[in-house]
């Protein structure tokens, strides 16, 4: 593995981490597709600072991409505000907008320069390594390792120093007014720091892997985790480790890096989907499945208990005619009369069957509830 | 270039009525399913589907070997509808909500489609400019082919939605009632996404991917201003997207260096930004005017009791009041001098000589009217 090689997946690491902290919060306040627009339209900002300086690695672009972040925020909210329109249409109407213009002017203004929008949409990490961070001819290693590692610093210095403060507005928003913090400056600080961070990560990686770093690391830790604190951390390390498996993978199918990662993000994401031990598919049908098997035995039980000391009683509980009486498939009243007698809650007589004293017990508080 | 000359080529040069014509239909089409989405508030459907197309497209390409148009939107409407079900399947299954199961499906579905491409472009003899105008969508690209692809997938969109006007009309507004009355509910949304799907993938070789679900949220956004019928919401919807189409499509094809799909999304964006504005009755400017009216009855009001009162401690109603009495009563809300030229301007006062003023009869009569009007609001 050369130096490159090690850079790179730095590099992804780094990115990773930086991109799910914030995409923690995104989830839980359900403002995921935000990631989408402004991963999108921070290219206007670019664009219009390349224009004012002319340079493209001037630091004023990342800047003014930070701010178009921002107004893309200003700007869903306040087309929200007039209540027009819902909010997923103000995000529908917002960013394509910004995202047209921004293409003009690239393509009518600025064709012969590297500003390539197939290159902001898709990203290549491969290359990142090559911008090199030099300090009076010393090469102290890529440069976007050093803004990643800013933003990934700035991001956790936030999330500690507010984590109190984003919980509260996350879950209760009305709470945290109520208790005198201001859930909109907080919005806006965390929106800004969204920003920054698909400014810093799609310069490197492309704006739609930006969107599965943040949205689907934290969207499987939700389904593992009640805990917030715990989702964190989940959401960091299920990133990380996505963003070194698409490394290899596109090393050894020789192909995108960014591409890679954000299909291994789905891979991690669907495994997380179906075996989740509490919320998984698998784990819920099952849960369901189970569920069902325990409800009709009950209602076997219920079903015995109310003819019990009856003229009906027998014929009412003649196995070969409770499909009848309960409408069920003869299949299916055979596999609970099995198991009901196998948890002792019936047995057998010569006409039919009968509850145990357990079995009239289970009935009695089951009707008395 | 003038606008009879504009005129003379949409109709008359090839290539301009081409591209025209197929962004008109696709307007129509997009415009008419949009409008099922924003109702339903799934208007960033459109995205991830388009996004969900990529791999589609991709593999289409690979294994024709060939850009014929109807393979190409065959995969894309693939994908894109295995997409549309993935976000169904997600949101159904867990407790995620419905943005993240969107944003999941799109970029990952993308990021299966960037390593996909990587293939393509690296074979030599591959054309792979067909492949990038999907990602801007390049309307000079478009020919005949392309455009009777369109209308064909169109029309038979558009024939879904006439077939199953009420049931999508249920599925937008009352689902449970629908299911009340028998209706396979599920099944029907199923329908919708998929021709939602058809209308999505025939924009984007026009259009492309990113902005392609503009085309679906804007004129449907836009129609919604105008009207509270479904019906004609969506035949406003489908003129907005055909408008925003043709419009799109002549103003890149005039100046150089114009992609077609951003100026078609910033035609379709005007459209909403003036519904929003003019809009009769939920529009900004009329409401503005309407609070401007309301905030006039209120002042005139106010300054007429006032006079009002001030009369009523003098014998003869024509004794006059100076202004700055007035607007000492009136407590700091200012504009007094302004509400009492509207007034006299009803003939409701009169301005002495001497700069005072004072209620003429009608004034009196309406005085009155206004202080029973309120006491029956206090009652």
């Amino acid at each position: 593995m050369s130096t490159i090689d090690i850079e790179i997946q730095l590099i992804a690491v780094v990115v990773a981490v930086s991109c799910a902290l914030p995409g923690v919060y995104l989830v839980l306040r359900r403002m995921a597709m935000m990631s989408d627009a402004i991963s999108h339209t921070v290219l206007l900002g670019i664009v219009l600072a390349f224009f004012v300086t002319g340079d493209i690695a001037s630091p004023l672009l990342i800047i003014a991409a930070a701010a178009t972040g921002m107004l893309t925020v200003t700007l869903v909210e306040s087309v929200r505000g007039t209540r027009l329109v819902t909010q997923d249409a103000a995000i529908g109407l917002v960013f394509p907008a910004l995202f047209s213009i921004a293409v003009i002017l690239i393509s009518r203004y600025a064709g012969d320069v590297h500003l390539d929008t197939d290159a902001v949409l898709l990203g290549e990490l491969a290359f990142a390594p090559f911008t090199r961070l030099e300090v009076g001819g010393v090469d102290l290693g890529p440069k976007t390792l050093y803004v990643m590692g800013g933003v990934l610093l700035l991001n956790v210095g936030f999330i500690i120093t507010f984590y109190k403060e984003l919980k509260l507005t996350t879950f209760d928003a009305a709470l945290a007014a109520s208790l005198g913090f201001s859930p909109v400056l907080l919005h806006y600080a965390f929106m800004g720091l969204v920003s920054v961070t698909a400014v810093g990560a799609f310069d490197a990686v492309g704006s739609v892997l930006v969107v599965a770093l943040m949205i689907v690391p934290p969207a499987g830790a939700y389904l593992l985790t009640e805990k917030l604190r715990w989702m964190i951390v989940l959401s960091a390390l299920l990133g990380a480790s996505s963003a070194l498996a698409g490394y290899w993978v596109a090393w050894v199918a020789d192909a995108s890096i960014a591409g890679s990662i954000a299909s291994v993000t789905g891979a991690q994401f669907l495994l997380i989907f179906l075996l989740a031990p509490e919320r998984g598919v698998i784990a819920q049908s099952m849960r369901r499945a189970r569920q069902r098997v325990e409800f009709a035995q009950l209602m076997l039980a219920i079903h015995l208990l109310n003819h019990e000391g009856t003229p009906e009683a027998e014929r009412e509980s003649r196995e070969s005619e409770l499909h009848e009486h309960l409408r069920w498939s003869p299949k299916f009243v055979a596999r609970i009369v099995r198991l009901a007698e196998r948890e002792e809650l019936i047995e057998r007589e010569a006409g039919g069957l009968r509850l145990t004293p357990a079995g009239r017990a289970v009935a009695r508080s089951a009707i008395a509830a | 270039m003038d606008a009879g000359r504009l005129l003379h080529d949409l109709f008359f040069d090839y290539t301009l009525r081409t591209v025209a014509l197929g962004a008109m239909a696709l307007g129509v089409v997009s415009g008419t399913l949009g409008a099922f989405a924003v109702l339903r508030r799934q208007s960033l459907l459109g995205d991830a589907i388009s996004h969900a197309a990529l791999p589609g497209i991709v593999l289409a390409f690979m294994f024709t070997g060939a850009k014929d148009p109807l393979w190409l939107v065959v995969g894309a409407a693939v994908a894109g509808w295995l997409g549309a079900l993935t976000v169904m399947w997600i949101v159904r299954q867990s407790r995620l909500p419905e943005d993240t199961a969107l944003g999941i499906v799109l970029s990952v579905f993308f990021g299966i489609g960037l390593v996909l491409l990587t293939y393509v472009q690296r074979e030599p003899t591959a054309s792979q400019a067909g492949l990038n105008t999907f990602l801007f969508g390049q309307a000079a690209t478009l020919v005949v082919d392309d455009v009777i692809v369109i209308a064909v997938l169109g029309s038979v969109a558009l024939g879904v939605v006439a077939l199953f006007w009420k049931e999508f009309k249920l599925l937008s507004f009352d689902r449970e009632f629908g299911k009340s009355l028998g209706i396979g509910m599920r099944g029907i949304d199923v329908l919708l996404t998929t021709v939602l799907v058809i209308a999505i993938v025939i924009g984007l070789q026009t259009v492309g991917v990113v902005l392609m679900s503009a085309m679906v949220v804007a004129p449907a956004a836009a129609a919604r201003q105008w009207t509270d019928s479904l019906g004609v919401m969506v035949v406003l919807s489908a003129v907005f997207g055909a408008l925003g189409g043709v419009t799109g499509a002549v103003a890149s094809s005039t100046a150089a260096g114009i992609p077609t799909g951003p100026a078609i999304v910033l035609a379709v964006t005007m459209v909403v930004v003036l519904s929003i504005a003019l809009a009769p009755r939920r529009g900004l400017v009329w409401e503005w005017v309407r609070h401007k009216r309301n905030q006039q009855t209120v002042r005139t009001g106010a300054v007429l009791t006032d006079l009002y009162a001030l009369a009523s401690h003098h014998k003869e109603r024509g004794h006059g009041h100076k202004l700055a009495v007035l607007q000492a009563m009136d407590a700091r809300r200012g504009g007094v001098r302004r509400t009492l030229d509207v007034l006299a301007s009803r003939g409701l006062a009169a301005r002495a000589a001497d700069d005072t003023w004072s209620l003429t009869e009608q004034g009196e009569q309406e005085a009155r009217a206004e202080i029973a009007r309120r006491e029956g609001d206090d009652a």
